[in-house]
């Protein structure tokens, strides 16, 4: 009864174990040949399609938002002429690669997920792994790769659309100036917060990528099955996701001392 | 060729349930062996671990001199490379058509070029009926077609070792004994070692050379289909001839109760032995033996009326 006890407690500490394996297996993958471009290419297109429009959506009113609440407060500190800048810091270093994050697990990591469990239920992935082929290889990898590709570009757009739209939002509704808003962009931001802003990207689209690969091949026990990994990987990689931010932000500004103007 | 495969006390189970222990047995090269045994007795279970999909407790499977259940990744997916499996749904790949399907091996394994592959595709499908459904996809078509698509796709590497898992769940009882005649004749053909997981009586009176019945978690009896068939074993006979007398239950295995209650019940007598079912391309069979040989050779009279007919003691109708 109590080593039952126990085995319950200590389950998900060898789940975590065997998702650290897992993506160990797949870091092993990354460099056995041959690499499947068609797959990567094939992947990489089909993530963008889903999460691109959602991504952009996503991002005006996100960089509206910051734009507002920085935009008031700044003003209380008499500062507004810093605007642009706190807005360009908030938007690149936090809002673009968090909203990346969770489009690319929304969309992006729940495809992923339905679609190798998908298979695995059909048994495709035992056939493939019969015909002498290994599914992390084939499959994983490339899904890996252009997840990250994909999480890359998305944080660019979501970084240019959100500072667009907390420019119109500051100009039209906060009565700013144009020139004051963009004059004041390189006051406190500089170039490592974008580095930092896609490095977290890049993160975010592995761990993204890797847990929803995970549950989907260990989906079990039918099309329930499947829903309950999908399920399963979205909210352990949003999880995940914000731990990791933490960490990467605190690294960050430990490590990069801020711009002072 | 054909290739040996030896299974030595080989043990599973999930979490505290055994799924079934020290099964020892050694499948012959090239001969055709039929594993049977009651619903939810594990025989898809051991056919995973015959091709290391799952990791056995204890045991070791021997192919060509390699342990299938401890060897490193590597050399289970240059072992694999000799099988070919049918899974039970045909296990085909969603995403392409049944040409890509079947070429997908030859594409990932050998650098054949597109015309040479579609000959050997072409070829394979032409084996299993399936010229002119190239370009469907699997979701368009029966069952029974993707069953065939499998087996297509499981011989296009041409294996040493081929596996079935129940070729005859879903599919109706000509196409049953179509496949029956496919496996027999491929057998001639190629030459390769099969193993066929069922619980189809009549394909397993018929077909193997070899039969296994796995029982209350164990390997109760595994040796020639004469042996099995003409066996008193009160499970083997019960199984064999899909009797409601016996030890086996709706359940894994009857109470006492009810074993007492039919203790004075007369057995039905064994129905005779068929004929095992030739090849009809012509190609002898190398493990086919004579009708009736291991009885003489064992001294066993086989129940009256054996090796008459391809159909004796067959299901009315099969």
């Amino acid at each position: 009864m109590a080593s039952l006890t126990a085995s319950r407690a200590l389950a998900p500490i060898g789940t975590a174990g065997k998702l650290f394996a897992f993506a160990l297996d797949v870091g092993a993958g990354l460099f056995r040949r041959p690499f499947q471009l068609r797959e990567f290419l094939q992947q990489a297109w089909f993530i963008a399609s889903v999460t691109i429009i959602p991504t952009a959506l996503v991002a005006i009113p996100f960089g509206a938002v910051i734009a507002l609440q920085v935009g008031g407060l700044i003003k209380q500190f008499g500062a507004q002429s810093f605007t642009g800048s706190a807005s360009v810091l908030a938007v690149v270093q936090q809002a673009a690669p968090i909203g990346t994050a969770l489009l690319i697990a929304g969309a992006g990591g729940s495809a992923i997920a339905a679609d190798l469990g998908a298979r695995k239920i059909r048994e495709e992935l035992d056939a493939m792994m019969v015909l002498g082929i290994d599914p992390i290889q084939r499959l994983v990898v490339p899904r890996v790769l252009a997840c990250m590709l994909v999480a890359f570009f998305l944080n660019g757009m979501v970084s240019v659309v959100g500072v667009a739209g907390g420019y119109v939002f500051n100009v039209v509704l906060q009565d700013g100036t144009p020139g004051a808003y963009l004059a004041s962009f390189t006051a406190l931001a500089q170039l490592p917060d974008i580095w930092i802003g896609l490095i977290k990207a890049l993160v975010f689209g592995l761990i993204a990528a890797i847990v929803a690969s995970f549950k989907g091949m260990n989906a079990g026990g039918g099309p329930k099955g499947v829903g309950d990994a999908v399920n399963e990987s979205v909210v352990i990689t949003f999880l995940l996701l914000f731990v990791a931010n933490f960490v990467l932000s605190m690294i960050y500004l430990q490590v990069v001392p801020p711009k002072t103007g | 060729m054909g290739v040996e495969i030896k299974i030595d006390g080989l043990t599973k189970s999930f979490g505290k349930q055994l799924i079934w222990g020290d099964v020892t047995l050694t499948v012959p090269a090239g001969e055709i062996c039929v594993m049977l045994g009651p619903s939810g007795t594990g025989k898809s279970v051991l056919l995973k671990t015959l091709i290391g999909l799952i990791k056995p407790d204890r045991g070791s499977v021997v192919i060509e001199g390699t342990d299938i259940a401890s060897c490193s990744e590597k050399d289970l997916y240059e072992i694999r490379k000799l099988f070919g499996v049918l899974f039970q749904d045909g296990a085909m790949f969603g995403s392409m058509n049944l040409y890509d399907n079947v070429a997908f091996p030859l594409r990932e394994h050998t650098r054949k070029s597109e015309s040479e592959i579609r000959s050997i595709v072409m070829e394979k499908m032409d084996l299993v009926g399936l010229i002119g459904a190239e370009t469907k996809l699997p979701g368009e078509i029966s069952g029974g077609m993707r069953k065939r698509a499998g087996l297509a796709r499981a011989l296009v590497l041409d294996p040493e070792i081929v596996l079935f898992d129940e070729p005859d769940s879903g599919l109706d009882p000509v196409r049953t004994s179509f496949l029956n005649q496919l496996i027999v004749d491929l057998n001639a053909q190629i030459d390769a070692t099969f193993v066929i997981v069922t619980h189809d009586i009549n394909s397993c009176r018929t077909v193997p050379d070899n039969i296994g019945l796995l029982y209350h978690k164990h390997l109760a009896m595994f040796g020639p289909r004469e042996m099995l068939l003409s066996s008193e074993e009160p499970v083997v006979r019960q199984f064999l001839n899909a009797q409601r007398v016996g030890p086996i239950g709706m359940s894994e295995e009857k109470d006492a109760d009810e074993l007492a209650a039919e203790a004075d019940q007369e057995l039905p007598p064994l129905p005779p032995i068929p004929l095992q079912l030739e090849p009809s391309n012509g190609i002898p069979r190398r493990a086919q033996r004579p009708p009736g040989e291991w009885c003489r050779l064992n001294g066993v009279t086989p129940p009256p009326g054996s090796f008459q007919s391809a159909n004796a003691g067959l299901a009315p109708g099969a």
